[in-house]
Parts: C-alpha cells; structure tokens; sequence
C-alpha cells in the first residue's frame, strides 16, 4: 500500500509519528541533559499533533481534549518541572556521553524493526495504517525502555520512563481513538504524582551518594551478601 | 452498593485525614480504627455477594472472586495496623524516622490501602492499571522511609522496575481495548471486563495473544515472577517491617489476581485456536522457574527479610503455575494457597519484625537464641516458618498438598520439580532458622515489648484452615473456582 492511498490528515499523522520517533533516537543519543529534556519536550508536542489530528479527522472530540492535556503535562509542564530540578541539582552543563554510541543506535534500529514484526500478523489488510503507527508506538515504548538500560544517570532513566509513555499514549491515541477518559485522567494522574516522586529522589540519591549517577547505587547485590 | 462504596473509599478518606491530623500520638489509632471500619465493611459486602451473587454499579464489581480477596486484604490491613502502632512509635524514638515520616507512613499505609480495594473491585481494566501503578507509587516513598543509601537504592530500584514492568501491562491494555473495538456493540465499554468477558469468544486471537504477553510481562513484575523479581528482595527488605507485611501479603496477590483476570479473557479468545492454553503455559512456564530459583536463592541469603521475600516469590512461583495448570484442583488449591500464604507471610513478617528489635540488626547472623531471650517471639517465628514450608497441620500444606494431586493428576512430571523445589525450600528456610531459634544468646540481648496478637491470630487461622476448612468458605472458594474454570469441585 503506498502513502498515496492513505487521505492527506492520514498522512500527516503518519509524518508526525514517525518524527516522534526521530525524536525518541535524538533522546537516546543526546549527552547533554539540558538538551535531551527538550527533545523529550518536541517529542511531547509532536504526540499532541497527532492526538489533534487523529481528533480532527475522526470527528472524535474527547480527544482534542487529551491532546491539550498531552500538551500541557508532556511538552510544558513535566518538561518545565525537570529543566527546574536539574538547574537546582546544578547539573545543566553535565554531560553523559553514551559508551558505544554506535552499538546502541543499532540496538534501536533492531528495535524498530522487531516491532514491525511483532505487529505483522495482528491486523488485517486494511487496517494496515494503524499497524504502522502501532509499531511506531512500540518502538518508542521498547527504544525508552533501551534508554533506561543503557543510561546511567538518574535524570535521562526518568527521560526515559516519560518517553514510554509518550509512546503508550500515541499508541492508545492511532489504535483505538483514546483510552475512555477516566482513564486518560487516571494514567495522567499516575504520571504527574511519578515524576513528583522521581523529583524527591534525585534529592534523596544526590544526598545518598553524592552524585545522580545510579549505576553507582550498588549496595544490594547478591555478591555483597556473601561478604 | 454502600458497603462496598465504605470498603473503596474508607481507606481514602482516612489517608486525607491521616495526611493533615496533628497529633501524631492518636495516628497510630486512628489508622487501626480506619482499617477496622474497612474491614466491617468488606464483610457485609461479602455478605451481599454471598446473598445477591454479584455486586455491580459504577463500574464496580465486585462478584466471588474478587470479594474474599477484598475480605483478605481488609483483614491483613487490620492486623498489620494494630501491630504497626507499637512498632512505628519504636522506629520513631529510636531516630530512624521524623514526625514527619511517620505522617508519610500512615497516610501512605491508608493510600496503599485504597488502591488495593480499588485494583480489586474495579469493573475496568483500564483503573486497574492505574491503582496497580497507584500501588507504586504509595508504597516506593516509604521504602525509603529510613533513608540509608541501601534504602534510597532499592526505593529507586523498585520504581524504576516496577515502573517499566507497568509501562508494559498498559501497552497490552491498549492491545487489549483495540481488539475490543470491533467485537462491542459500544466500544467505549472496550476496557470493562464483564463485557469482554461476555465476549471473549469473539475477541481476535492474535491480538488478544500478544496483549497476553505484555500484560503478563507487566503485572508479572508486580507478582515478582523470575526474571522480573529484582525489585522485591530489596524492596521487601529495605522498608519498614509493616510494609514488608503488606507488600507481600498483600500486593503480589492482587497483582496475580490481575493477572488471572485477564487470563480468562484470553482463554475465552484462543479456545477455537491452535494454541487455546498458550496463556496457561506462559504462567506454568514463569511459575515453575519463579518457584525453583527463589527456592535456590533462599540458600544464600544473609538478610532475614530478604531471605522472606525469597520465599515470597517461590510461593507466588507456585500460584502461577496453579493457575496455569488450570482445572477445578489447582484453582482451588490456588484460591486456598493465595489465603494462607498471605496470612501465614504477614504473620511471619510480624514476628521478624519484633525480632530485628529484639536483635537490634536484619543480619542472620546475628539474631541468636531467640526462644531463650523471648519464647513468644521464638516460637511465633518457628511456628510461621514451618508453617510456609509446608508442615502439617496448617493449612499451607492442605494447599500444597491439593496442587500437587492436581499436578499429578493432568501433568503427572511436573510433579517431580515440583517436590524437588519444595524440598529445596524447606531446606533453605530451616538451615537459616535453627540458629536463629535455639543457638547461643548473645550478652546483653533483653526482651523487648512484642504485640503477638496478630501472629497468634493469622496462625490460628491457618492452622484451623489446615484441620478443616469451614463449609462456607469451601463453598465460597467454590463458586470462585467456577467462576474462573467454569467447573465447580464440590
């Protein structure tokens, strides 16, 4: 099926969703924080588009609503909430380079693919569109999840939560039309008291080990029980 | 209807009072009364169900299934509130906590409390999902309540998994929702679970498979099913001892409870399939494995809440793969097993609670001769232990012993890991017990002041399980049973 099948809203979704997931890559790789945090904010507002789109061209109007609470929790306000703990933490010029930035960048890639697999045989044909923007979702759910085994730092790990969710929701938003809403308000709900709590942390582990760097937090290990 | 409102929101209502009250001297009071209150409640809504057969209403439902879980978590919530007040007041004068920690315990302990009754209640799977993760966020703030590096990283540890491991449960949700949207009628309904089920047969099974994964995946990190545990030793051994209590006597089942819901969805998708016990297979699969590392590891553990939170995972192990087994036996077995494991685990928590205090440290090696220097302490905890490795007359081994006839009945090898682990278990447990019973008493060990009546209370009861279960709460388990099989065993 080619794009030129697919109505103009149709298409735009699909671009929209793929620079989410362009963004979820720039996530992975980007060593500055400052600058991850506003990738991961673009990311927020491109997952709004779609939701507004997905709105416009189904006529469905509860989700214009989800896509101003997306706005407003993804790409302003937990954004926001971080870019003020890492300035009060005195991390804004702290760098965390990736160790085999190459190595993971493929790992992603494989991802990606996987989930185009993984996806294959659960539609048919002609929902073959909201396939592509599920796998998208996936992907994004699964290169988060990449983020946080691969980083070790207490700030990009919670980037990389958030961003999982910003993948679950797109994939709620392209596959079904929106979760119902109380739902919707729950998840959000869940997410904002999360990254409250993530919030108390970073203070809680700075104090503890004097640094955000969890792979440092080694205490509880099995090895050290046989000490 | 009202008495099933009271079970949901008492505990709410008290966490926001709990969260402004002042005097901290009555919270510890206030939070038994809060409990009790729940626990009146969710008896009479047993009694509604009991009489109406399903209690249903604003996307609450409540039928025999989730109801004796809702008695069973009001009932632990009771016992571990009466034996949390002396004990927090000790934590507290002992300079481990502030005022302010304690405000964070109770209002944390009646919140925790309330997603529970809301997880287990809820007609909708999409609110389970959120006081699932609800569960997390109320109980990771008071892991680290003592705020030792050991505490503060396990606090993270539990988080971060537990987070993830959820992320996962909520894409399969979404799957799940999407497979809906064709089937129903009105696909708003899509995420209630009394619809689908009503509709299970219909719903498409390669999604309905897939969702299966993710949702197991997810709430199986929640269950501590191998290798998604990580979490729960550290998180289990690092908290307040009540806490210890509650998460594993309470929360693994309800997420295991989530887990068998969805699992009747699924079946009811893949019956007319090539594979129609592929979900019964995943939880065997995870179960067994769960059930025989955790037995291994319980060997090597120096800490004696870790070395709990071992046998935990091992018992959980063992549920899951009950309810994989599937059939009237195991479910039952596996309904009765969830019953006495919590009751048995918050005893034991309970009692090793008041033996860290007496021993003042978590270390093994340094909880000496505890029956010399305090029998009731000594006793409730040899008692507890033989209780969970299965001794008769209690009522762990009538559940053992039923899951084993059920193993051999339908999958005669499995039988043999399965008494293998079992002896692997038992082995782990007593190595590191005897010492800590009988064995020298180290100078200088006091008694200290202990509050048994729960631990006589849960261990009453499991013993009493043990030499005859009471008509009605066999019936009860019954209609349970059928309503998760569809066959009856009485």
């Amino acid at each position: 099926m080619g794009l030129d099948q697919l109505s103009l809203l149709q298409q735009l979704m699909i671009t929209l969703s793929a620079m989410a997931l362009f963004t979820s890559f720039a996530l992975l790789e980007q060593a500055r924080l400052v600058a991850a945090i506003h990738a991961f904010a673009w990311q927020g507002v491109l997952v709004a588009m779609v939701t507004a789109v997905v709105a416009a061209s189904g006529g469905l109007e509860h989700l214009f609503f989800s896509a101003a609470l997306t706005l407003g929790l993804k790409a302003l306000l937990i954004p926001w909430m971080l870019h003020w703990l890492v300035r009060s933490l005195e991390l804004d010029r702290h760098k965390e380079p990736l160790r085999h930035p190459a190595l993971v960048i493929m790992a992603g890639v494989a991802l990606v693919i996987f989930s185009y697999w993984l996806v294959l045989p659960m539609v048919e044909e002609e929902l073959m569109f909201t396939r592509n923007i599920v796998a998208v979702s996936l992907a994004m759910v699964l290169i988060g999840l990449l983020m946080m085994v691969v980083r070790q730092q207490a700030v990009t790990q919670v980037l990389g939560f958030m961003s999982m969710e910003n993948g679950l929701f797109l994939a709620a938003v392209s596959a079904t039309g929106g979760m119902p809403l109380v739902v919707e308000l729950g998840v959000a709900f869940d997410v904002l008291v999360a990254m409250v709590l993530f919030g108390v942390f970073f203070f809680q582990i700075r104090e503890s080990i004097d640094s955000l760097d969890v792979d440092r937090m080694n205490r509880l290990t099995e090895r050290t029980d046989e000490e | 209807m009202m008495a099933l409102l009271f079970t949901v929101f008492a505990p709410l209502a008290g966490a926001l009072v709990l969260a402004v009250l002042t005097p901290l001297r009555i919270a510890g009071w206030f939070n038994i009364a809060i409990s009790a209150l729940n626990f009146a409640a969710s008896l009479a809504l047993a009694r509604a169900v009991a009489t109406d057969g399903v209690v249903a209403g604003m996307s609450f439902r409540v039928d025999d299934f989730n109801v004796y879980l809702l008695v069973l978590t009001a009932f632990v919530s009771l016992t571990t509130a009466i034996f949390s007040r002396p004990y927090m007041g000790y934590v507290r004068e002992s300079g481990r906590t502030t005022d302010r920690g304690m405000r964070l315990y109770h209002t944390m302990f009646q919140l925790f409390m309330f997603t529970m009754m809301l997880a287990l209640s809820t007609d909708n799977l999409g609110v389970l999902w959120v006081a699932v993760e609800g569960a997390t966020l109320a109980t990771v703030l008071l892991v680290s309540l003592y705020r030792t590096p050991e505490a503060i990283e396990a606090a993270w540890k539990y988080f971060i998994l537990c987070g993830v491991g959820i992320a996962l449960a909520l894409f399969g949700t979404v799957l799940l929702y999407f497979a809906a949207q064709h089937v129903l009628e009105d696909p708003t309904k899509g995420l209630t679970w009394s619809a689908l089920y009503g509709v299970a047969g219909q719903l498409p099974p390669s999604v309905m498979g897939l969702a299966f994964v993710f949702l197991l995946v997810g709430y199986g990190t929640k269950v501590g099913l191998v290798p998604m545990h990580q979490w729960l030793p550290d998180a289990h051994s690092e908290g307040p001892t009540p806490m210890s209590a509650v998460l594993s006597g309470l929360l693994l089942n309800v997420a295991l409870y989530a887990v068998v819901r969805l699992k009747m969805l699924v079946d009811g998708s893949l019956a007319g399939t090539e594979l129609p016990h592929m979900a019964g297979y995943l939880l065997m699969g995870f179960g067994l494995v769960s059930f025989l590392v955790a037995g291994l590891f319980l060997h090597r553990q120096r800490d004696i809440k870790r070395m709990f939170s071992y046998s935990s995972i091992e018992h959980m192990g063992l549920m899951t793969f009950a309810f994989g087994l599937g059939g009237p036996l195991a479910t039952f077995g596996a309904l009765l097993h969830m019953l006495v494991h919590s009751l048995t685990k918050s005893a034991i928590f309970v009692t090793v609670g008041h033996a860290t205090h007496i021993a003042g440290t978590q270390s093994i090696d340094h909880i000496r001769g505890l029956i010399r220097t305090q029998p009731a302490v000594g006793w409730g905890l040899l008692l507890g232990v033989a209780a969970i490795a299965g001794f008769p007359p209690f009522g762990v081994f009538t559940s053992e012993f039923l899951l084993l006839t059920a193993t051999m009945q339908t999958q005669p090898w499995f039988t043999v890991p399965l008494l293998v682990g079992l002896a692997v278990a038992f082995a782990g447990l007593f190595r590191h017990l005897q010492p800590m019973v009988y064995g020298s008493v180290p100078e200088g060990q006091e008694p200290v002041q202990a509050n048994m009546l729960p631990v006589l209370i849960h261990l009453g009861l499991v013993l009493w399980l043990g030499l005859s279960i009471p008509e009605f709460l066999s019936h009860w388990l019954n209609r349970a049973t059928e309503l998760i099989v569809g066959v009856g065993l009485l």
